[in-house]
């Protein structure tokens, strides 16, 4: 089964965060990957660029309309993602809670199954 | 011979040449890289070279050399002396085929099921790694690591090659069926679209399969097993139109149905209930065997499906059992009997929430005129789904009844 295991962020707890802890996180999600290649589960991971740079598209009268700036005014950004598979929701679930961000209070960590899947997948 | 035929030819030989191997030496992961690296080799010279008098022992010689050759590299990276490439002598292939040994040691209890059947679909199926990632839409990168871990485990756990006896042979096949089962599942449910480069999982489950009732032909379970699997395989073409959506079985055009496979299927199935013992894979497909006899939809015996079903709930108690039964009831006695069926899997936490649930009481309470109870039940099956051929049913039948 494929689950998107992904990470938000919010730029104000990260920006508190001490820079032992900081690399703490990136040491946390560096074991992880190691782990989860080793055992056959991890499809792809991405992190992405901050929110900041983000561009909302949208196309009015056949004309594209160009916003600098996230789509939601929100606390909390999609940071990146995991695309993995395996045996269940529940192994799902417990790989997300060894991601070091489900230990910090302020950034979330949301497990959805994948329902299609095209690209990437279908080599 | 043809491109084709040697192809499965190959397919054929590797497994047992591999069993062969592994008897000899004890090592599967080495012996596997070796088998697959001569099957590689000979589906580039036989069709150019013609195939050799005796295929399993051509390949049988080019796989020890390639063995003696990985253990004599293995022993020069250890600097120790090549004592053990003495041994890997290439011999006659034994009569016996071991490869039902082989199937049980890919199933090994200490691997998970996506594990068991990564391996069994290389190991006993002969598929290169590359086509088991595309068969379950994974990087090739991905499967070969879930490959080589499922390989170590079974090293670490230490199992000897051999089949285990009494009980424990009995629990490790329902293992192997089990993980057939998936294998065939996988198959049968692959939501994206018909792509040629990619293996049919449920024609290779149902090969295993008859391979398995061949060196097994007096276990029912796995006559059983043989025999779903056909009839369920039977109804391919008719259970999706050429868009890709879902037609329910009642709705399904029988004169599609493969006929030689539902035959084939419908004698076995008959040949198993002369066993001693029932088992679960016999009875759903008796019951499959059951709506494959019926010419139309209204002339199915559902008082039989219903009876099945309650032996099977007997004998497997499982909440989607209790669905099923509950569908054939609605048959027999009208919808409300079905519907006081489900109200008792309420309570049931591995259905709570379950689209089947939702789905099958949006069914039911269609047929008893419940349109408003109806559509609500379909619109939340339709969000439960992972599925998106389900999804797009569900949503269908949800929008036939705001009409």
């Amino acid at each position: 089964m494929k689950f998107l295991i992904s990470m938000h962020i919010n730029p104000a707890v990260l920006d508190a965060l001490t820079d032992e802890e900081k690399a703490a996180i990136g040491a946390g999600h560096g074991r992880f990957i190691e782990a989860l290649k080793e055992s056959g589960e991890l499809i792809t991971t991405q992190a992405l660029a901050d929110p900041s740079q983000a561009a909302v598209v949208s196309v009015r009268g056949g004309q594209p309309v160009v916003t600098d700036g996230p789509f939601l005014e929100a606390k909390e950004y999609l940071g990146g993602f995991y695309l993995i598979d395996c045996e269940s929701r529940e192994r799902a679930i417990e790989l997300a809670a060894q991601i070091p961000d489900s230990a910090i209070e302020g950034l979330g960590v949301e497990v959805r199954q994948v329902m299609f899947a095209d690209g990437l997948l279908d080599a | 011979m043809t491109g084709p035929a040697i192809e499965d030819l190959l397919r054929e030989l590797a497994p047992q040449v591999l069993a062969a191997l592994v008897r000899r030496h004890g090592q599967l992961e080495g012996c596997e890289d070796a088998v697959q690296e001569a099957a590689a080799a000979a589906s580039v010279q036989w069709p150019a070279q013609g195939v050799p008098g005796s295929p399993r022992g051509w390949l049988m010689t080019v796989a020890s050399r390639r063995l003696i050759d990985q253990v004599r590299s293995d022993h020069a990276r250890r600097d120790r002396e090549s004592a053990m490439a003495a041994q890997v002598a290439p011999g006659d292939v034994p009569d016996t085929d071991d490869t039902l040994v082989l199937l049980f040691l890919c199933c090994h209890p200490t691997l998970t099921a996506a594990s068991q059947t990564a391996l069994t679909l290389r190991a006993v199926g002969g598929l290169t790694t590359a086509e088991i990632a595309r068969a379950f839409l994974v990087p090739e990168a991905t499967m070969a690591a879930r490959i080589s871990r499922a390989k170590q485990r079974v090293r670490a756990a230490g199992s000897s090659f051999s089949l285990p006896g009494g009980a424990e042979r009995e629990e490790r096949l329902r293992v192997v069926l089990h993980v057939l089962y998936l294998i065939f599942n996988e198959g049968y449910t692959a939501s994206a679209g018909r792509d040629l480069h990619r293996p049919d999982l449920a024609r290779e489950a149902i090969r295993l399969a008859r391979m398995v009732h061949a060196q097994l032909p007096g276990d029912g379970e796995v006559t059983g097993l043989l025999a779903l699997m056909l009839l369920t395989h039977a109804r391919q073409r008719a259970r999706t139109t050429a868009a890709g959506d879902l037609v329910p079985l009642e709705e399904q055009d029988r004169g599609t149905w493969d006929r030689a496979m539902i035959d084939e299927g419908t004698e076995l199935v008959r040949a198993s209930l002369a066993g001693p013992a029932l088992g679960p894979y016999q009875l759903q497909a008796a019951i499959a065997a059951t709506h494959a006899d019926a010419a139309t939809a209204g002339e199915t015996n559902w008082e039989q499906v219903h009876a099945l079903y309650l032996i099977l709930e007997r004998i497997a108690p499982n909440p989607v059992v209790t669905l099923n039964r509950a569908v054939a009831l609605a048959q027999t006695q009208g919808p409300q009997a079905g519907l006081a069926l489900l109200a008792g899997l309420d309570g049931d936490e591995r259905m709570a929430g379950h689209h089947r649930l939702l789905s099958v009481r949006a069914h039911l309470l269609e047929k008893a005129g419940d349109t408003a109870g109806a559509y609500e039940h379909y619109r939340r099956g339709a969000r439960a789904t992972a599925s998106i051929a389900e999804q797009r049913y569900l949503e269908s039948r949800a929008s036939r009844l705001a009409r």
